[in-house]
C-alpha cells in the first residue's frame, strides 16, 4: 500500500481536537514567577531615566530590571544574512541610549503572579526626551541615533543584483514601461502569541527553555552564547506551536530575558505576551515600494528591467539581517526570461516595529510589482495580459535554468517547471474566454467585475542539510527524531507518511519528535518551505538504511538471503510467502548491536523552485467600496504529493492570509510614529466571511531533480501572488487598468480610484 | 494584592472551589484555577474567540468575562467535549476534513460551533458560516473548518451519537 500521494488524516491532530495541547502558556513549573515588559511609549527618544521605585515596592514583585542591570548581555546577533555593516543596527534585549519603536522593550518586571507584574510595569515610568521619528522608507536616511553613533544613518545597507546588458536592452527597446507601487505594512500574526517558559535545574546546572518554535537549535546556540552558557547546559524545547508564519521563533529580546531572569533568580520564569504586545513588538514584514522600468519589445517581450525598491524594515536589524530585501531583488524576475536586470534593494529603518520575514518574504512583495508591470505592459501595448506572460515565460526545455544571481548565498537555479503550461490549465479550467464573455456581459448591464491573474515563482527547501535518526522499539513501535521544527502544517504525517513508504508499517504506529534540542545534535528548523524537502529527504533515506538493517538481520534469523524478504505492515516477509517476523522482534534481536535503527543526512546547495499561477473574478460594490472575491483559483506545481489534502491546506490557508495583506491588515501609524493598528479592532484579520471558496489545481508535472522524493516546498503557494491577482481582476472591475498601485485596497483607497483624491 | 473571593465553579459538570480575585478573567481561572487550559486566549479583547467557551450553554467569550460571574453557572469547555474516548462529531468532522492546522483557534470554533448548533440543529449552510465569522483562525482559511460544522450538524441531526 503505497503512502505517498494520500491524503490521510493526521497523526498530530488527537491532542489539539480534545484541548489537551502543549503551548506555550500551557507549560508550567512549580513556583514559578512571571515576567512582563516594559515598553516605550514613543517612538524615538533618547533616554533620561527609567524610574521603578515605585513598581519595586508593590508586593510580590520580585525584580525589576533596565539596561543597566543587563548590562553585559550583547545585542542579538543576524540568524542569516548578516553583513558587518549592519552590527552596529542590532537591537539590545532592554533599549540602551535610545527607544526607537512604540513597544521597544525598557525593562522588564518579574513577580509572584502576571496580573501584579503587569500592575507593576504600569508604575514604571519612563523619562524619554521625544525626538522627530522617521516613518518614511524612501525619504532622505536620518540619524539612526545621532549622540551615541554620529554620523550612522538609516540605511544599513543596499544591495545590488543585476546580470545581462541592461544598456543594450534599453537601447534596444520599442518601448519603455515603468511603474511605482507599493506593499502596505502587515506580517504574520498567529492565533498564539509569543510565550516562553525557562526552567533552571540546579541540580544538573541546565536551563531549558519551553515554548521554543522555529529554529530551536539556532537559538540554543545564540541564547547560549549570550549568556556565556556552555556546551549542554542550555535545552530548548518545542511544544505546541499556535502557527509560525516566519515571524514566530526568531529570537527575540524576551527570549533572552527570560533565560536570563531563571538563571539568576534560580525559579522558572514564564512570559506570555498579550495581542497588543505581539503587535507592537513581534516582526512586522512587508512594507515595500518598487520603483520600476522596462525595456520591451513590440510582443511585450521583456529585454531588460531596472528595479530601485526600498525596504521599511523598521527600528532595528533584527535576526534576519538583509533576507527579505536579498529575495526580493533575487526573485522579482519570477518566472520570465528577462535577459538583462539590474536590481538596487535599500535597506532602511524607521521608527516602527522592527520588520522580518513573513510566509513569503520578498515574494508577495516582489510578485505583486512585477506582475502590476507585465498587466502595464499589455495594457500601454494594447495586448492581452496573458498573451505578455506566454512571451515571457521561461519555456520548460531551458530547465534547469540558471539566473545568474544568488540569493541566501546560494545560486538561482530554477531546477524544473514547465510555467506555461499551467497557465493554460488554469485558464482552461475557467473556461478562460468563456469567463471573460460572461464578464463583459455583466459589465454591460453595469456591474463591476472583472478577473485578474498572475504568476510566480517559489523557492523551497534551503539547506545546508537536516539530520535524522529512525529506531524500532521492541513493540515495533517507530520513532522518528529530527531537528526541524513545527508550526502546525503537519509535519508528523508527513514524515510518517515517507517513512512508511519504505518500511511499510501503519503511520499511526511511528512517533514523530521535533524541536527538541535534547534529542539530536542538530537541526535547521522550519521555515523556507524546506522541512517535506530537507527533512523528508532525511527520512527517506534513513527509512532505506533502517528497511537494509532490518532486512540483513531478518535473512540471518530465516536462514535466507536479504532479498528473498520483504517489509510489510510491519513484518518482515519471505517475497515467496511463508516464514515472516515482526519488526519489533528484529529490534530485540539487535538490542546489544546498536538496536534496529537508521540515520539519514540531506545536503543540499541548491533551494528548489516551485510555482504557480494564481486567479481572481472579484465584483467591486460602488457604493460602499467594498469588495466581493467570487472565485479564486491556485494552480500550483508541487512536484510531488506527499499528502494533497495537506498540501492544500497550506495553499488555502496561504491564500487567506493573502487576502488579509492585499484588502484588510495594515500597520498604521500617525505622524508621531503612534501605531493606529494595536488590537483586533483595528488590524483586521479576515474572518470566514473574506474568504471565498479557494480552488486548487494541484499537479506534479515537474518533480525536482535535486531531492530523492522529487519534492518541493508547499507553504508560500497559496499567498504568494494574492495581491497581484487581486490587483488585476479589481483594475478589469473598473476598466481601469493600473488603477491599483498600493495595498492594501482598503475602501478609503478604493474610493479615491473611484472619485479621485478627496478634496 | 487585591482581595480575593472563594467560589464553586461547575465546568463539565464537576464543581472547582477556587478562591480568585475578582479582576481575574474566566479564562484565567479555568486556565491557571481549574487548570483546564483547553481553552486558550488568542487577543483578550473578545475578537478572536479563541476562547470560546459554554456558559449555560450559550458561546461566550471566557476573556470578556470575570470568572466571578461564572459562579453558580454552568460552564463547559472543550475538555468536555468527547464522550470518554468518543470524539464529539464536531471533534471527528475537523479531525477527517482537516479543520485544523496549528490547533490553536480549534477550542474556540469547536464550543462555538457546538452552542450555535445546540441552540438551532437546523442552521443553513449561510447561518453556519455567519456563525463562525464570530472566530479567527490564521492557518486554514476557514475553509475546512466550514466544511467539518457543515458534515458534523448533518451527523448531528441524522441521530444520537455512535
Amino acid at each position: 500500500m503505497s503512502h505517498i500521494g494520500r491524503s490521510f488524516r493526521r497523526i498530530e491532530d488527537g491532542p489539539l481536537l480534545l484541548g489537551k495541547g502543549s503551548f506555550a502558556a500551557d507549560c508550567n513549573a512549580p513556583g514559578q514567577l512571571h515576567m512582563r515588559v516594559v515598553r516605550s511609549p514613543v517612538a524615538f527618544g533618547r533616554i533620561l531615566g527609567v524610574e521603578t521605585a515605585e513598581a519595586a515596592a508593590l508586593e510580590g514583585v520580585v525584580a525589576i530590571w533596565t539596561t543597566d542591570d543587563v548590562a553585559e548581555l550583547p545585542p542579538i546577533d543576524f540568524r542569516q544574512m548578516g553583513l558587518e555593516a549592519l552590527a552596529p543596527y542590532r537591537q539590545w534585549v532592554l533599549a540602551r541610549d535610545y527607544v526607537r519603536y512604540v513597544g521597544d522593550p525598557v525593562a522588564v518586571v518579574v513577580a509572584v503572579d502576571p496580573y501584579v507584574a503587569e500592575d507593576a510595569a504600569d508604575l514604571v515610568f519612563c523619562d524619554i526626551e521625544e525626538l522627530a521619528p522617521q516613518l518614511d522608507a524612501t525619504a532622505a536616511p536620518s540619524a539612526f541615533m545621532p549622540d551615541i553613533h554620529p554620523g550612522l544613518l538609516s540605511e544599513p545597507a543596499v544591495l545590488r543584483r543585476a546580470y545581462g546588458d541592461v544598456d543594450a536592452a534599453f537601447a534596444a527597446a520599442d518601448k519603455i514601461v515603468a511603474l511605482e507601487v507599493k506593499v502596505g505594512r502587515h506580517t504574520g500574526v498567529p492565533l498564539e502569541t509569543r510565550g516562553a517558559l525557562g526552567v533552571y535545574d540546579a541540580d544538573k546546572d541546565v536551563l531549558t527553555l519551553y515554548g521554543a518554535a522555529k529554529v530551536p537549535h539556532y537559538n540554543r546556540d545564540a541564547i547560549s552564547r549570550m549568556l556565556g552558557l556552555g556546551e549542554g547546559r542550555l535545552h530548548l524545547s518545542e511544544g505546541h506551536v499556535g502557527g509560525g508564519f516566519g515571524i514566530r521563533g526568531e529570537l527575540y529580546p524576551e527570549d533572552v530575558l527570560v533565560c536570563a531572569a531563571a538563571l539568576r533568580l534560580r525559579r522558572p520564569v514564564k512570559w506570555i505576551e498579550d495581542r497588543k504586545e505581539h503587535l507592537l513588538a513581534a516582526n512586522h514584514s512587508r512594507d515595500q515600494v518598487y520603483r520600476l522600468r522596462a525595456a520591451v519589445d513590440r510582443r511585450g517581450f521583456i529585454l531588460g528591467l531596472e528595479a530601485e525598491f526600498f525596504t521599511d524594515q523598521g527600528a532595528y536589524v533584527r535576526t534576519h539581517g538583509t533576507t527579505v530585501t536579498d529575495l526580493s531583488a533575487a526573485m522579482l524576475p519570477g518566472p520570465y526570461v528577462i535577459p538583462a536586470y539590474a536590481a538596487v534593494g535599500h535597506i532602511r529603518l524607521t521608527n516602527k516595529t522592527p520588520a522580518g520575514t513573513y510566509r513569503a518574504p520578498g515574494r508577495y512583495e516582489s510578485t505583486f510589482a512585477r506582475e502590476r508591470l507585465i498587466d502595464k505592459i499589455a495594457t500601454e501595448l494594447d495586448l492581452s495580459p496573458v498573451e505578455v506572460r506566454r512571451v515571457n515565460f521561461i519555456a520548460a526545455e531551458a530547465m534547469p535554468f540558471d539566473r545568474g544571481i544568488k540569493t541566501l548565498g546560494t545560486g538561482v537555479v530554477y531546477d524544473s517547471g514547465q510555467y506555461r503550461d499551467l497557465l493554460e490549465r488554469v485558464l482552461d479550467r475557467l473556461s478562460y474566454n468563456q469567463l471573460q464573455d460572461e464578464l463583459a456581459a455583466r459589465r454591460d448591464r453595469g456591474e463591476l467585475v472583472g478577473f485578474g491573474v498572475a504568476c510566480f515563482v517559489e523557492k523551497s527547501g534551503l539547506g545546508p542539510q537536516d539530520l535524522v535518526r529512525i529506531t524500532v522499539d521492541g513493540r515495533g513501535t517507530v520513532e522518528i527524531v529530527t531537528g526541524v521544527a513545527s508550526v502546525g502544517q503537519g509535519v508528523e504525517t508527513v514524515l510518517a507518511q515517507i517513512c512508511a513508504e519504505t518500511i511499510g508499517i501503519p503511520i499511526e504506529r511511528i512517533n514523530v519528535i521535533h524541536g527538541q534540542t535534547d534529542r539530536i545534535e542538530i537541526g535547521f528548523g522550519a521555515f523556507a518551505s524546506r522541512v517535506t524537502v530537507m527533512a523528508g529527504s532525511a527520512v527517506k533515506i534513513a527509512s532505506e538504511a533502517l528497511r537494509d538493517r532490518a532486512l540483513e538481520a531478518a535473512a540471518g534469523l530465516l536462514q535466507t538471503t536479504p532479498d528473498a524478504l520483504k517489509l510489510s505492515d510491519g513484518m518482515v516477509e519471505a517475497v515467496s510467502g511463508g516464514a515472516s517476523l515482526p519488526l519489533g522482534e528484529i529490534a530485540l534481536h539487535l538490542k546489544d548491536s546498536g538496536g534496529l535503527t537508521g540515520e539519514g543526512r540531506f545536503v543540499a546547495g541548491h533551494m528548489t523552485y516551485p510555482y504557480g499561477v494564481h486567479a481572481a473574478q472579484v465584483k467591486v460594490d460602488p457604493s460602499t467600496c467594498g469588495i466581493t472575491i467570487e472565485r479564486y483559483l491556485v494552480g500550483y506545481d508541487v512536484g510531488r504529493a506527499v499528502n494533497p489534502m495537506l498540501i492544500e491546506g497550506q495553499i488555502v490557508g496561504g491564500a487567506a492570509q493573502g487576502i488579509g495583506g492585499a484588502l484588510l491588515e495594515e500597520f498604521v501609524y500617525d505622524e508621531n510614529g503612534q501605531p493606529l493598528a494595536a488590537s483586533f479592532a483595528d488590524y483586521l484579520m479576515p474572518t470566514c466571511h473574506e474568504v471565498p471558496e479557494i480552488e486548487v489545481l494541484l499537479r506534479e508535472d515537474a518533480p525536482s531533480p535535486l531531492n530523492p522524493l522529487g519534492v518541493k516546498g508547499a507553504g508560500e503557494a497559496g499567498i504568494n501572488a494574492v495581491g497581484a491577482a487581486l490587483a488585476a481582476a479589481i483594475d478589469a472591475a473598473l476598466q481601469k487598468p493600473g488603477a491599483v498601485t498600493q495595498l492594501p485596497i482598503t475602501p478609503a483607497r478604493l474610493h479615491e480610484i473611484l472619485r479621485g483624491p478627496r478634496s | 494584592m487585591a482581595s480575593k473571593f472563594n467560589i464553586d465553579l461547575t465546568v463539565n459538570g464537576k464543581s472547582h472551589a477556587v478562591s480568585i480575585e475578582p479582576r481575574r478573567t474566566l479564562a484565567d481561572v479555568l486556565r491557571d484555577d481549574c487548570g483546564l487550559t483547553g481553552t486558550h486566549i488568542g487577543c483578550e479583547h473578545g475578537v478572536c474567540g479563541a476562547c470560546t467557551v459554554l456558559v449555560d450553554d450559550k458561546p461566550v467569550r471566557s476573556c470578556l468575562m470575570f470568572g466571578v460571574q461564572a459562579e453558580r453557572k454552568a460552564v463547559r469547555t472543550v475538555e468536555g467535549l468527547a464522550d470518554g474516548d468518543t470524539l464529539h462529531p464536531l471533534q471527528q468532522a475537523f479531525w477527517e476534513n482537516h479543520g485544523l492546522q496549528c490547533g490553536f483557534c480549534t477550542p474556540g470554533f469547536l464550543m462555538l460551533a457546538a452552542g450555535a448548533l445546540e441552540e438551532n440543529p437546523d442552521m443553513s449552510d449561510d447561518e453556519i458560516r455567519d456563525v463562525l465569522s464570530s472566530n479567527l483562525c490564521r492557518c486554514t482559511g476557514y475553509q475546512n473548518i466550514v466544511k467539518a460544522v457543515r458534515i458534523a450538524a448533518r451527523a448531528l441531526r441524522a441521530g444520537p451519537r455512535a
